[in-house]
């Protein structure tokens, strides 16, 4: 093994007797080219919404609530499709993203969420994850499309104004705050007091979700959102 | 489709003995159709005056207009509802509270209940929504919960979103106010402002 090994490594580490240095360069950019575009195009293809509802689980479950929802249809013809708002667009996080989705593949191979009842019994964890990613980040893929310099609080209502003037302004929250369940059904949230410690708290769970009066980082007049 | 009844009366046949000679049968048969053919006739005529209702007085529907049953009228195109978070007055006293804004997609199932993210006790400080009432911690036998009752859970039942729209019925409500101020009781004092014309309850 070791002397197999050795053997490799004097090939690679000699220079090239029967190849010419242009033959090498060009060679090497043009296979660097092809490797670097099928490799992004296959990526890429697994970030599409065709790719995510391929498998029942997404198709029954998430995608069907997903539809009649404002960030599947609406008067302007714009659709949030599944990976804009669960995969990161930033190249390094996507590819993050994309490492840890092999545990879903795992998911995938031993039917975690295969019926509706397994996924109903899943989605408070998973529901979790995702809260708990998007505090993580400021609700990075909402920020995406929706940037709050770009927003015209007088065409906002009322309750809207108040909340992006205060909270949201000054930090104290993100999105995922108050727009819990827009795209999806929420969990049964009686389930939030049994989840795990870092799932809990306040860096984790979405302020609406949060049970109780206990929030001294809230500011009054803060409503949760109307569902535009 | 009355009329069927008495042609069959008329045109059953008199039931012969038990030996039925074959000529008999034939006859019989023959009258049987007779009658068949008389009731799919008479059922014609029924669906035929179905088919033209506008012959028929009082045929128009507030929701409908003249369109037959039969075919599908087109419904009006959808009204944003009012998303203004002004409370309105109440038309009586118990009547329960409209939703001054917009519920569209609002989640209210077994798992969640997106009304009560402001309008639970423990939210109206952050969301300065007002507070379900105390009749809503009630159970049936008059007990006080600690939560909002099972029974009073689904908001939809009684609180409803308003719309603008031109009301398909005139409103004839009357505020019991101005009854009382026709009336001449003592109990509303003459100079009392008078009630704002009731609000029209438009579709939900």
């Amino acid at each position: 093994m070791i002397g197999l090994l050795r053997r490799y490594w004097q090939v690679i580490r000699r220079p090239a007797v029967h190849y010419s240095l242009g033959f090498l360069t060009v060679g090497g950019f043009i296979g660097g080219v092809l490797f670097w575009g099928g490799f992004n195009t296959i990526l890429e293809a697994t970030n599409t919404e065709t790719f995510c509802i391929g498998c029942h689980e997404m198709h029954d479950n998430v995608y069907q609530e997903l539809q009649g929802t404002i960030h599947f249809t609406n008067r302007s013809g714009v659709r949030a499709t599944c990976p804009d708002c669960h995969v990161p667009h930033r190249w390094t996080s996507k590819i993050a993203r994309k490492m840890q989705a092999s545990k879903e593949v795992w998911g995938k191979v031993f039917g975690t969420v295969a019926t509706p009842e397994k996924f109903e019994a899943m989605r408070l964890q998973l529901a979790s994850n995702e809260w708990a990613r998007l505090k993580a980040n400021n609700s990075l893929e909402c920020r995406n499309c929706h940037k709050f310099e770009y927003m015209d609080f007088t065409r906002q209502s009322p309750r809207a104004t108040r909340a992006h003037s205060t909270s949201l302004s000054s930090g104290a929250r993100t999105c995922i705050d108050c727009h819990v369940g827009i795209a999806h059904r929420l969990p049964d949230l009686s389930g939030v007091e049994s989840l795990p410690e870092d799932r809990r708290g306040p860096d984790a769970l979405p302020a609406l979700i949060r049970t109780g009066n206990s929030d001294p980082d809230a500011e009054p007049g803060e409503a949760p959102p109307e569902e535009e | 489709m009355r009329s069927p009844s008495p042609v069959a009366r008329r045109h059953r046949p008199s039931r012969p003995g038990s030996s039925l000679p074959a000529g008999a049968l034939l006859a019989a048969l023959a009258r049987v159709a007779a009658l068949a053919v008389a009731l799919a006739a008479a059922s014609g005529v029924a669906l035929a005056q179905r088919a033209v209702p506008a012959d028929l007085p009082g045929h128009y529907d507030r929701m409908r207009g003249t369109t037959p049953i039969p075919e599908e009228a087109t419904p009006p195109p959808l009204t944003n509802p009012d998303n203004s978070d002004v409370r309105r007055s109440r038309a009586y006293a118990m009547q329960p509270p409209v939703v001054p804004h917009k519920i569209e997609g609002y989640q209210l199932d077994r798992n969640a209940n997106r009304c009560m993210f402001c309008h639970a006790r423990t939210r109206t400080e952050q969301s300065q929504a007002p507070m379900i009432s105390v009749t809503h911690f009630q159970d049936r036998d008059g007990n006080h919960l600690a939560e909002l009752s099972p029974r009073r859970y689904f908001c939809l039942q009684c609180h409803v979103p308003q719309a603008a729209v031109t009301p398909l019925v005139e409103n004839r409500f009357t505020d019991v106010e101005t009854m009382l101020r026709r009336s001449g009781s003592p109990s509303v004092p003459r100079s009392a402002p008078r009630q704002a014309a009731p609000q029209s309850p438009g579709p939900r």
